[in-house]
């Protein structure tokens, strides 16, 4: 049984704007039957063409999709065409008071098919996470069970600080059939993770001890265990002494043939953006 | 609110006079079975005589009967044994729709330089015997096939598949979890070699299961250590439980022609009258033979997890044949392999009663069902299409 909030319960219970919109303004359609959840949104504008006024859904899905849709429903209504787009799935899961981490596609979905809608009502190019229609945008297409594209699934790990491929079945599906994709997913991630690197500051010049230790923990924490979590593997720092830092591999990495060669990669990690003069040692901890 | 328990083959009510039965053993009649004194030494005969009732139930010999901790334990136990028994046999057949007890286990032989065979079922739940003559030839140890599927109810012809087996030298495991209790089986006449039991699904507790073991078949202990259970499953007896399965067992002897006449009425009852008041749906498995207690029912265009809430929040307790995590959005393993239609895959739901079950809880789901997969429709794109057609 999911642990679901009452506010999502209430939300598939009662869930409200359900229905649709003889002349909605914008229509956007995501997921199919096939997938196990789809969902069509229909939007009202006022008069100038600026504010929803309305907005109704269909969908087809377990209780957490009605509840999403719901709620995005509710969410958008008064908002202006770019404030609604702002609106993350973060934002539709924190307005039911959260979902189960395995639920969040649903919430992914109502996001997805607003921006269809608004793209549509735009002309412009419509976004493809349409799992199981026609692939409309650019973009390589990554997970071929439910057309996931590249760019897409590069956006949602991004924005919900994604580093599992787990996680990002979790969260959109991807990898969730035959699998296939899951090695690529990895890429992804890292991929994501290295942008969002590339954003940080580099190596600063001189470092008081307190300081050095507190990069240490914090590289360690944002540029390497990420990196090792996207393979299946961890580590924890066992002790700082000096420029000396000592870890012990876990998880995967535990007992891992190679874990050598990722002791060295954690050095150079370390002494790029920390201090030339770290070295790293491998305990039993 | 009184719950309709409407989930038997996930699990069953602890029968009243089961669990007087086994209340005694744990505050009272505390002992260890294997001690020296009268204390243990009664509880041993206690232990004798549930293992004579699992025995009469299933047509066995008390022998032949193995105390294990559940059904999977069963199944791995089997499995394990065989392939220790044959070293040189490095081929396992199965079925695609097995119980993850025996599914997971055999993939993951796969992975240990054993191929694996799984054998297909047709639209209907069915399996295909020459595909079986097929696979099995003597690198095969052996054959696992359940005796009847958890979700659908279909019952394999388990003495066909037997023979087969045995013409090749292979051992035979049946996974018959969801068969002792429901439909009559006897060891004595039959060519299954090991059969797994649980408690847990014929009105005994959670924990308890047995593997059963044809006398001369060969056996590889999967746990060791002590001597209980002649050394076939070492590790402290769980008593209690298992004079609470001995007593499940003798009352599931008596119910059994209840099981086959009043509770198989009731569920022929509500299988027919869902038909008649819901389009488009289908039963899963409708054409096999099946348990008496099984009804799995698909129905197009709406999602199960959201019919088993709307079904929840009234007291009804059911199951869906598909599960909506991220990763399995999809249908179930069976249903996947029975190749049900994309349209009502998502929408299968699996009434299993019990002989609990009442003609009026029976009655209050054909009366809120329906609604209740329109009220799903009406939600649902796919649905509305549906609703406007008719
Ligand atoms: C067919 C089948 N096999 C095995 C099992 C596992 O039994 P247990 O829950 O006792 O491990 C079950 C029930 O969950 C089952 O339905």
């Amino acid at each position: 049984m999911w642990d679901y909030t009452d506010k999502v319960k209430d939300h598939f219970m009662n869930p409200r704007n359900v229905g649709d919109i003889a002349d909605a303004d914008a229509v956007g359609e995501v997921g199919s039957l096939a997938c196990g959840d789809a969902l069509k949104l229909f939007i009202k504008l006022d008069e100038n063409k600026e504010r929803i006024v309305d907005a109704k859904f269909q969908t087809f899905g377990c209780g957490s999709a009605i509840a999403s849709s719901s709620a995005l429903t509710e969410m958008i209504k008064g908002k202006t065409l770019d404030e609604a787009l702002q609106i993350t799935n973060q934002e539709i899961a924190d307005f039911l008071g959260g979902l189960p981490e395995e639920k969040m596609h649903c919430s992914v979905m109502g996001q997805e098919a607003l921006e269809v809608a608004i793209a549509k009502y735009r002309g412009g190019p419509v976004p493809t996470h349409d799992h199981g229609h026609e692939h409309e945008q650019e973009g390589e297409i990554v997970c071929k069970c439910f057309g996931l594209t590249d760019g897409f699934l590069k956006k949602v790990i991004g924005q919900n600080r994604l580093h599992t491929a787990e996680q990002v079945t979790h969260f959109t599906k991807a990898g969730g059939a035959c699998g296939g994709c899951i090695p690529k997913i990895k890429e992804l991630i890292a991929e994501v993770l290295g942008e969002q690197q590339k954003l940080e500051p580099k190596r600063p010049e001189r470092l008081t001890n307190l300081r050095k230790m507190q990069l240490i923990q914090e590289v360690l924490e944002n540029e390497v265990r990420p990196q090792l979590w996207a393979d299946g593997g961890d580590l924890e720092l066992i002790d700082i002494a000096g420029s000396n830092v000592q870890i012990a591999f876990r998880k995967a990495c535990a007992g891992c043939a190679s874990s050598s060669y990722t002791a060295r990669f954690v050095e150079q990690k370390l002494r790029e953006l920390v201090a030339e003069d770290i070295s790293v040692e491998e305990v039993q901890g | 609110m009184k719950e309709i328990y409407l989930d038997n083959n996930a699990t069953t009510r602890v029968d009243d006079a089961v669990f007087e039965e086994m209340r005694p053993y744990f505050c009272e009649l505390y002992g260890n079975p294997s001690s020296m004194h009268y204390f243990g030494g009664q509880v041993q005969q206690k232990v004798d005589e549930a293992r004579q009732r699992v025995a009469t139930l299933i047509g066995a010999h008390p022998e032949e009967i193995i105390f294990t901790a559940c059904g999977t334990e069963s199944d791995n136990a089997a499995i394990r044994s065989a392939l220790e028994v044959f070293p040189n046999k490095r081929h396992v057949i199965t079925t695609r729709v097995e119980h993850p007890a025996v599914l997971t286990m055999c993939r993951g032989l796969s992975k240990h330089g054993y191929r694996v065979t799984e054998l297909n079922v047709d639209g209907e739940g069915r399996l295909d015997l020459d595909e079986l003559r097929n696979a099995i030839d003597e690198n095969t140890a052996i054959v696992s096939i359940m005796y009847a599927n958890n979700e659908t109810g279909v019952i394999f012809p388990i003495e066909e598949v037997g023979r087969i087996v045995k013409e090749k030298g292979a051992l035979f495991h049946t996974d018959a979890v969801q068969a002792v209790g429901k439909i009559p089986l006897n060891m004595a006449e039959s060519t299954i070699d090991m059969l797994s039991i649980s408690g847990h699904k014929l009105h005994a507790p959670k924990g308890i299961g047995v593997l059963y073991v044809r006398k001369g078949i060969p056996f590889r202990p999967f746990m060791v250590g002590g001597h209980q259970e002649k050394s076939r499953r070492a590790g402290t007896e769980n008593t209690a439980a298992i004079i609470a399965l001995g007593k499940a067992c003798e009352l599931a002897g008596k119910h059994l022609d209840e099981e086959n006449t009043r509770v198989k009425a009731m569920r022929d009852r509500l299988e027919r009258e869902l038909l008649r008041l819901i389009p488009a749906a289908r039963i899963n498995g409708g054409k096999a033979e099946r348990l008496p207690n099984t009804l799995s029912i698909a129905f197009e265009f709406v999602e199960g997890e959201l019919i088993l809430l709307y079904l929840s929040e009234l007291g009804i307790c059911a199951s869906s044949g598909s599960a909506c995590t991220s990763g399995s959005l999809e249908p179930s393993h069976v249903l996947r392999a029975m190749g049900v239609p994309f349209t009502c895959a998502h929408g299968s739901i699996r009434f299993t009663l019990s002989r609990y079950t009442t003609e009026e809880e029976v009655d209050t789901v054909i009366r809120e069902l329906p609604r209740i997969i329109r009220r799903g429709r009406e939600m649902s794109p796919f649905g509305r299409e549906l609703l406007q057609q008719q």
